[in-house]
């Protein structure tokens, strides 16, 4: 790499440094007053509360019905993990295996999904659920989120499963081991760690995606983000510390989960498919 | 591999099942099919059937819904409000995505600020927009600060309107830009740059005759996901916004449709637009692309 040492490049460097260090304490002011406010007494023009309290979690334990909201967005989330890593991890295998008549458009199939917000297909995919009267039930709500997590699960996939050699897999054919053996012994071994990738990913996604529950939700089969949307939307009805605190379990819900997700995976991944992306 | 599935029946020459296995098709392939019935189900059917619905509308002829969108400036309006929000907050994150892109680039540890910019992605615009209410208001830390230091006298008004649902759309924008932008940038073979060193070319010359030139694609790319995203904007739009005003964007438009007038065809045929407009911008910025350099630029790194 090329390091520039004239005075001219040293300030770019320190403009672009104080740039990145805006944003990043915006960013982290921004969260700690969300966290400040879940336990104040009484915050109003003040730089720090005037006093500490616990209780708004309490309050908004019972007010938001959170213990509820949580059990149906774990259910939701782990029933979106494990479909889509049946769906998905089956359809990578054979797309990464063999070449047929119709695979390139198979893949732009797939494709389309991520490339297109929520909100765009998520009404018409509305619509028909509500025609089937799917809409507004826990499986209206699964459904709806798996359609960008099925096609995210395959295209991160592909390029795992690919770059395992397929003749380890015959190897293990000639030495007699039957579909099942093969399955249980070589494959998903070797997978592994590309599936806990992609549905930890999955996971993160699913547990802060909220267009495409909004839109199908009915009242018990709301997930958190959407019980904090309702709650901020309908402000002013219930105490901000109350809103602020039911954030702060959304946050830590979040959280946890992407400290997790960050062990096994980059930090760009969360953005990008995965580091496939050819440079041109 | 296409032996393990049909090493049986060699002695009667190809049947179908050969055939079909010398063509691609065999019994793994068959596993991609539940996934596609899947996708054409709750993906193409419904797009399809959101565009058909789109022309059968309440009451009118076949193109109602299009000519009360068209003539209603309620609704093309939103068209404005969108991209009036969406263009230059795209614009501004790649503008700022480049120049910290190619300093991070230059870091060995680059996970601890990734893994911080990842945090907004991963929170999701709801949280953002809740925390920027109490973060931008009137008595919030922001307005706060810029007081005590003596910018301003009058706290600025930055939510609930055009410039809250902005900041919203850097938050997360902007993480997102960078990241897809320094995936594009680190790609690049450093020994280009190099190259052009030892010729004699300075930091603009090495920026603007060989890095641009290669990165125009990436960037092209990343403006048109980074775009898409803006556009969609909905749940800050409503929160952090005027959803009746200047941020009524065209994804309020198509959720009041639904659920307020329970107007499907309508909502359809505003996602149809909201779908057509998007769609227009990607492949006009993606068509420019074909303007510059395309061909290997990774080195011999993988």
């Amino acid at each position: 790499m090329i390091r520039d040492t004239t005075l001219g490049a040293k300030l770019w460097a320190v403009a672009v440094w104080s740039l990145v260090g805006f944003f990043v304490i915006n960013l982290l002011a921004m969260i700690a007053t969300v966290v400040t406010s879940s336990f104040a007494t009484r915050w109003l023009g003040t730089w720090l509360p005037l006093g500490w309290t616990t209780r708004w979690y309490s309050s908004a334990w019972s007010e938001f019905q959170l213990w509820d909201v949580l059990i149906v967005t774990f259910q939701v989330v782990g029933l979106v993990v494990l479909l889509s890593g049946a769906l998905g991890v089956t359809a990578a295998y054979a797309l990464a295996r063999r070449d047929f008549p119709g695979k390139r458009l198979l893949v732009l199939l797939f494709l389309l999904p991520l490339l297109i917000p929520p909100i765009t297909f998520g009404i018409p995919l509305a619509t028909v659920l509500y025609r089937t009267g799917l809409a507004g039930t826990f499986w209206g709500v699964v459904v709806a989120n798996l359609v960008p997590t099925v096609p995210f699960v395959i295209l991160v996939m592909i390029p795992f499963i690919e770059q395992i050699d397929p003749k380890i897999e015959a190897a293990a054919r000639v030495f007699g081991a039957n579909t099942f053996k093969l399955f249980i012994h070589v494959l998903l071994p070797l997978l592994l760690p590309g599936i806990l990738a992609a549905l930890l990913l999955v996971l993160v996604r699913t547990i802060a995606m909220f267009e495409l529950t909004f839109l199908v939700a009915g009242p018990t089969s709301q997930t958190l983000v959407v019980a904090l949307y309702y709650a901020v939307f309908a402000a002013g009805v219930r105490a901000v510390q109350s809103i602020d605190a039911m954030a702060v379990v959304y946050m830590a819900t979040t959280l946890v989960w992407l400290v997790i997700a960050l062990r096994f995976v980059n930090p760009t991944q969360i953005v990008t498919r995965a580091k496939q992306q050819p440079a041109h | 591999m296409e032996a393990i599935a049909s090493t049986a029946h060699v002695d009667h020459g190809p049947n179908l099942r050969q055939r079909l296995a010398a063509k691609g098709f065999d019994a793994v392939t068959l596993l991609v099919v539940p996934a596609a019935i899947f996708s054409l189900l709750l993906f193409v059917y419904p797009f399809a059937f959101g565009f058909i619905l789109s022309f059968e509308p309440k009451s009118g002829g076949w193109l109602a819904n299009y000519q009360r969108f068209f003539s209603d400036s309620y609704f093309y309006d939103t068209i404005a409000n969108t991209l009036g929000l969406s263009v230059p907050v795209t614009l501004l994150n790649l503008l700022l995505a480049v120049p910290v892109s190619f300093r991070v680039r230059l870091m060995r540890r680059q996970r601890l600020l990734t893994t911080i910019l990842v945090l907004p992605i991963t929170l999701g615009t709801v949280l953002v927009a809740e925390g920027l209410l109490n973060y931008l208001g009137p008595q919030g830390w922001f307005n706060r600060t810029l007081i005590t230091l003596g910018f301003i006298d009058q706290p600025l008004r930055l939510v609930h309107n055009y410039w809250g649902v902005f900041a919203s759309l850097v938050i997360t924008g902007f993480p997102f830009t960078f990241l897809l932008t320094l995936s594009y940038v680190t790609g690049i073979d450093p020994a280009l740059e190099q190259a052009a060193a030892t010729l004699g070319a300075n930091a603009w010359q090495r920026f603007f005759h060989v890095y641009l030139p290669l990165l125009m694609p990436g960037f092209a790319i990343t403006f048109c996901l980074s775009f898409v995203q803006a556009f969609s904007v909905f749940p800050s739009a409503v929160l952090l916004g005027e959803p009746a005003g200047s941020t009524r964007v065209i994804s309020i438009a198509a959720y009041q449709a639904a659920f307020e007038e329970y107007d499907y065809s309508m909502a359809s045929s505003v996602a149809m637009i909201m779908g057509f407009v998007q769609l227009a911008i990607v492949v006009l910025v993606l068509a420019s692309r074909g303007l510059f350099y395309r061909g290997p630029a990774s080195g011999a790194k993988g």
